[in-house]
């Protein structure tokens, strides 16, 4: 049986976990008011989170294809490089999926094979090159913060800074 | 689409299965879970400059992330004193501080929460942080009780916890509406806020622009000869746009109105344009008005500060209106501002000047009967009127390339109501007009994510997170609806939502509404061909 | 152990009130107690109210949960935004005897798909609701055994509460009401993580007195029966300030009594004042009509205001640069 088979099978069971270990960063008690809305406006953080992280595994499973794979886990890290996290924090939620799988190395699917071990290997290739693509994607979100707060100061004085360089100009061309 | 379905599936999933604890979430206690100070989570503390200026106490360098805060050595019985005089000076302090049943309602209402996740940001978890001391030091339960009625001593690290979370609330009310009575946490981040600055704990963002608006009446500072250079300037930029020359007069005696908005209007992107859509639209009317720049700070940093710093500041209002001479005063699109005007200002700094008329617009005739005792009219109740009334000349299909949503700023409101102006505004002046989700807007609107002077750059990540929910609102219509403008009519909005969709939702600016009003409006002598709006974006079906 | 602790404390109340009967005590447990409990409840609550009524309302803070008064052809939302008194009275009605802001939450959601969606807090209102009228009805009933001839519309009371007709004696739906809902607003403490987590002894206690209190008063009624007139006679003696202790009135009796007075005690220093507090609230019980009304504070401070004056005099020379009219030349 092929990997990604067995994967798809199992998918349910995997996602969830994946969503719970992720989920499981925050505060537990916020994590249960987190929990208790499925309003996707009433309580964004948890509407994220799950959508994504059900999205991104039916990437994988394709394959990482930066092109295909970034929008989707933009979603995820976007939110996670503004929350209370050290870079390698925000990131782990990719490198927990390894531990999920190995932890199920020894379940059944329908037809009673169990997993492929032996072709783990590429699959955990496959989320390097994700945690890979997470590390850009959160550097572009920091890089942008920092854009954000540079343009804020910008905008705050737009008219003032209009004004010196008027100045400037009537000077030279006097 | 089936993708979708399953994700949701799963979402629903997530909320039904109990989920076990990794130990990674605090199994302390809430107050035994210190207040962690982290580069980006706390904002500057106020330079000794704007303190002395406004001649507030202790003045000093110190910076939150020190140790050390250098605060007065009798700083506990300064703050143990401030409480009980606030006690028994507001009511709704008092009556807040009892009569909570932490029944939980407010806990999911707060932005901040939800897009952080960190408990004590939770609206009821932010009141105990003061609840607790007052339970110490004013009630009997809590003098013998002690921890078993909730009650725990006021030391340095509560003070410090004080600072980082009611600096992490943006006043904006949305708990107080959940609330089955009514504790307004706006109220207690108030009076936490005063406590703090009694012994010289604020922030730079607060207490710099404040000390500026007293000086020279605006919040960058701009001395009276640059304030009026810049508005010409903007004049400038409203002929090149539409041919007409405006010259709008400042600090005139005898105008019939005094025109007050906050200064973000005229010195920042994208205010500017709602700045240049005032003038237009007066212009459109022939209204008799004045600008000041003595009072042209229409937002009110005070507010942010206390009581008292809010009085000084909003004083000048009245005080230019009597100099002048104005009959009454129009105010433009402000949050703050129009939290203050309407529920302190005539009880602050009233009974208006004894000249000033009950507010009538000389176009219309209509009498703004709300506002016979301020004499203050809010700009969209007095376009609404005008547009009603068939006063402007409109070409709804001048803003055909915008597709606008409209965000309820939290306090017109929550603290006024005006709900409604707005959107018939809008409805009158654009084609493409759609909501955000019911749960989002309105008396249940998310804030920015930055009010209440929390909109300072070194707290971006702190104000990103409590964007999220505002964020996710809008890029619902976003994707729904091809939404590119976020109109608003809040100053300090047209500056953090700009932020906010610059990394929650690049492809969507940020406008006031009156810019919007403005791009429509069909001027006497105009261009013969306007072919673009106020942005100098063309307009729909005009060739770059 | 914040779970724990006023559980044991409620606990040993009860084997107080047992013990101490046991041993005689029937007149400090029927008699002291109860008319210590009163005066202190009495004095208790009016000190307290009388305290929040001498801070003052500096200013009027409505929170606006609908559209404004504004433009006369713009439709106000008069219950969540009220200008005038009746407005606010009506408001505070809906607040007092329907919870209304806690019903806010629930509303049923519609989104994609025209999924229904509600929020758990729907519960969080019917438990509420249920639990304080149930408590209020129960109370008014209990007013048969001190009033003599027993008022009509208690009588009426009754026959409403029980209009089920389930067994003899009649079964209270309001009985059923508080203990279910009590039941639930102690387990959403213990089972809500973020609700157990914001909550303190403080809270735990009076669900547990309040579960006691209803428990024995169940048991007295259908299971364990007491001496109905006998104990009207202890309440007649007690409101008649000529207190008896007939015989035969049973243990049970005396632990119920027992707990509702510390019940009574506790109340003035507790979150139980929200019964009197929630009158007091200025975010609801005022009207939106500041710009037409000027609201009065009492300690309005004189602050000494940058004047023009001031501003010309520092910008004079600067403003007449650019032309700027000044009151000195």
């Amino acid at each position: 049986m092929e990997l990604v088979d067995w994967l798809s099978q199992k998918k349910q069971d995997i996602v969830r976990e994946w969503i719970r270990v992720t989920m499981e960063a925050y505060p537990v008690e916020a994590l249960n008011v987190l929990k208790r809305s499925d309003n996707q406006f009433a309580n964004p953080l948890s509407h994220i989170i799950s959508t994504n992280i059900a999205l991104l595994f039916d990437d994988l499973l394709l394959g990482v294809d930066p092109e295909r794979t970034t929008p989707i886990l933009t979603e995820l890290v976007k939110v996670r490089a503004v929350q209370d996290f050290k870079p390698s924090e925000a990131l782990q939620f990719i490198i927990d999926l390894k531990k999920i799988l190995f932890s199920m190395k020894d379940e059944t699917v329908e037809g009673g094979e169990s997993m492929p071990l032996e072709q783990l290997r590429k699959m955990e290739e496959e989320i390097d090159t994700l945690a890979m693509l997470g590390f850009d994607i959160y550097m572009k979100c920091r890089e942008k913060l920092y854009e954000i707060r540079a343009n804020e100061i910008r905008n705050q004085t737009h008219m003032l800074i209009r004004r010196v360089n008027e100045m400037d100009k009537q000077k030279e061309a006097r | 689409m089936v993708k979708m379905l399953e994700a949701e599936e799963l979402a629903k999933d997530i909320t039904e299965t109990p989920s076990l604890l990794n130990g990674k979430g605090p199994d302390r206690e809430w107050m035994d879970t210190p207040a962690e100070f982290r580069d980006g989570n706390w904002a500057y503390s106020a330079k000794t400059k704007a303190i002395e200026s406004l001649k507030m106490p202790y003045a000093r360098d110190w910076s939150p992330g020190d140790e050390d805060w250098k605060l007065p050595e009798n700083w506990k019985e300064i703050i143990s004193e401030g409480f009980r005089e606030r006690l028994d000076k507001f009511r709704s302090f008092k009556v807040f501080m009892d009569i909570c049943v932490r029944c939980g309602a407010c806990a999911d209402k707060c932005h901040f929460f939800l897009g952080s996740g960190d408990p004590k940001n939770m609206p009821v978890l932010r009141a105990e942080l003061l609840r607790s001391v007052y339970r110490n030091d004013f009630t009997l339960a809590g003098k013998l009780l002690k921890k078993f009625a909730g009650a725990r001593p006021l030391t340095m690290e509560v003070v410090k916890e004080w600072f980082l979370y009611f600096f992490q609330c943006t006043e904006c009310r949305r708990c107080s509406v959940y609330c089955p009575y009514g504790i307004d946490t706006a109220e207690i981040t108030m009076m936490a806020r005063e406590l703090l600055n009694l012994v010289g704990i604020n922030i730079n963002w607060i207490m710099d622009p404040a000390a500026n608006c007293n000086r020279t009446g605006n919040h960058l500072g701009i001395e009276p000869h640059t304030f009026k250079t810049v508005v010409e300037s903007l004049c400038e930029d409203i002929e090149d746009v539409t041919g007409i020359t405006i010259n709008p007069s400042f600090n005139r005696k005898g105008a019939e109105i005094l025109f007050i908005t906050p200064s973000g209007d005229v010195f920042a992107d994208p205010g500017v344009y709602t700045m240049m859509g005032y003038i237009m639209l007066f212009e459109h009317i022939g209204l008799d008005y004045t600008l000041s720049t003595y009072a042209s700070e229409g937002g009110n940093f005070g507010l942010f500060n206390s009581n008292e710093l809010m009085k000084k500041l909003n004083a000048k209002m009245y005080h230019e209106a009597e100099r002048l001479g104005v009959k009454w005063i129009l105010g433009g699109e402000c949050g703050h501002m129009w939290r203050v005007i309407n529920q302190y200002m005539d009880t602050m700094n009233g009974p208006t000047p004894s000249y000033m008329e009950d507010p009538v617009s000389p176009i219309t005739g209509t009498k703004f009967e709300n506002a016979v005792s301020t004499k203050m009219v809010h700009i969209m109740e007095f376009t609404a009127d005008l547009i009603k009334h068939n006063k402007l000349k409109l070409d709804k299909s001048r803003n055909d390339h915008v597709r606008a949503t409209f965000h309820d700023s939290c306090n017109p409101s929550r603290a006024m109501g005006m709900l409604d102006e707005p959107r018939y505004v809008l409805n009158n002046v654009l084609n493409n007009f759609f909501e955000m989700p019911d749960n989002t807007i309105r008396e249940q609107t998310f804030c920015c994510g930055a009010g209440s002077g929390l909109n300072t750059e070194e707290i971006m990540d702190v104000r990103m997170r409590g964007a999220l929910p505002r964020a996710t609102a809008l890029n619902h219509v976003v994707e729904k609806h091809d939404v590119n403008m976020l109109s608003c009519v809040c100053a300090i909005d047209r500056a953090t939502l700009l932020a906010l969709t610059q990394y929650w939702a690049p492809d969507v600016e940020v406008s006031g509404v009156t810019e919007l009003v403005a791009n429509a409006l069909i001027m006497e002598g105009e261009n013969e061909v306007r072919d673009c709006d106020l942005r100098e974006e063309p307009y729909l079906g005009v060739e770059d | 152990m914040k779970i724990i602790n006023p559980l044991i404390i409620v606990l040993v109340l009860v084997a107080l009130a047992y013990f101490g009967v046991k041993a005689g005590l029937t007149a400090l447990f029927g008699v002291v107690i109860p008319y210590i409990a009163i005066v202190i409840f009495l004095l208790g609550f009016i000190y307290k109210v009388i305290g929040w009524a001498k801070s003052p309302v500096p200013f009027r803070i409505p929170t606006t949960c609908g559209q404004e008064k504004s433009l006369p052809w713009i439709k106000q939302n008069k219950l969540d935004n009220p200008s005038s008194t009746l407005g606010v009275v009506i408001r505070m009605a809906l607040e007092i005897f329907l919870f209304r802001s806690l019903f806010r939450n629930t509303k049923a959601e519609v989104y994609e798909g025209a999924k229904l969606k509600y929020g758990s807090n729907k519960w969080l209102w019917l438990g509420g609701i249920v639990f304080h009228w149930s408590f209020l009805i129960i109370l008014v009933r209990h007013s048969r055994l001190f009033l003599e001839p027993i008022p009509g519309f208690i009588t009426f009371l009754e026959k409403a509460d029980s209009f089920m007709q389930v067994g003899v004696p009649l079964f209270y739906m309001t009985d059923a009401g508080i203990l279910a809902a009590v039941t639930y607003l102690f387990l959403r403490r213990v089972v809500e993580p973020q609700i157990k987590y914001l909550s303190m002894p403080a809270d735990y206690f009076p669900l547990y007195l309040i579960l006691s209190i209803a428990i024995t008063g169940v048991l007295m009624r259908y299971f364990i029966r007491v001496d109905v007139v006998n104990i009207k006679a202890l309440a007649r003696g007690l409101v008649t300030f000529q207190p008896t202790i007939p015989d035969g009135i049973g243990v049970l009796f005396y632990i119920h009594l027992f707990l509702v007075s510390v019940l009574a005690i506790y109340f003035p220093f507790s979150k139980l004042m929200h019964l009197g507090g929630v009158f007091l609230s200025p975010t609801r019980n005022l009207a939106n009509n500041n710009r037409a009304v000027r609201h009065i504070n009492p300690w309005n401070p004189d602050i000494k205001i940058r004047t023009y004056e001031e501003y010309e005099d520092e910008f004079r020379e600067h403003m007449k640069k650019v032309g700027l009219p000044v009151d000195k030349e």
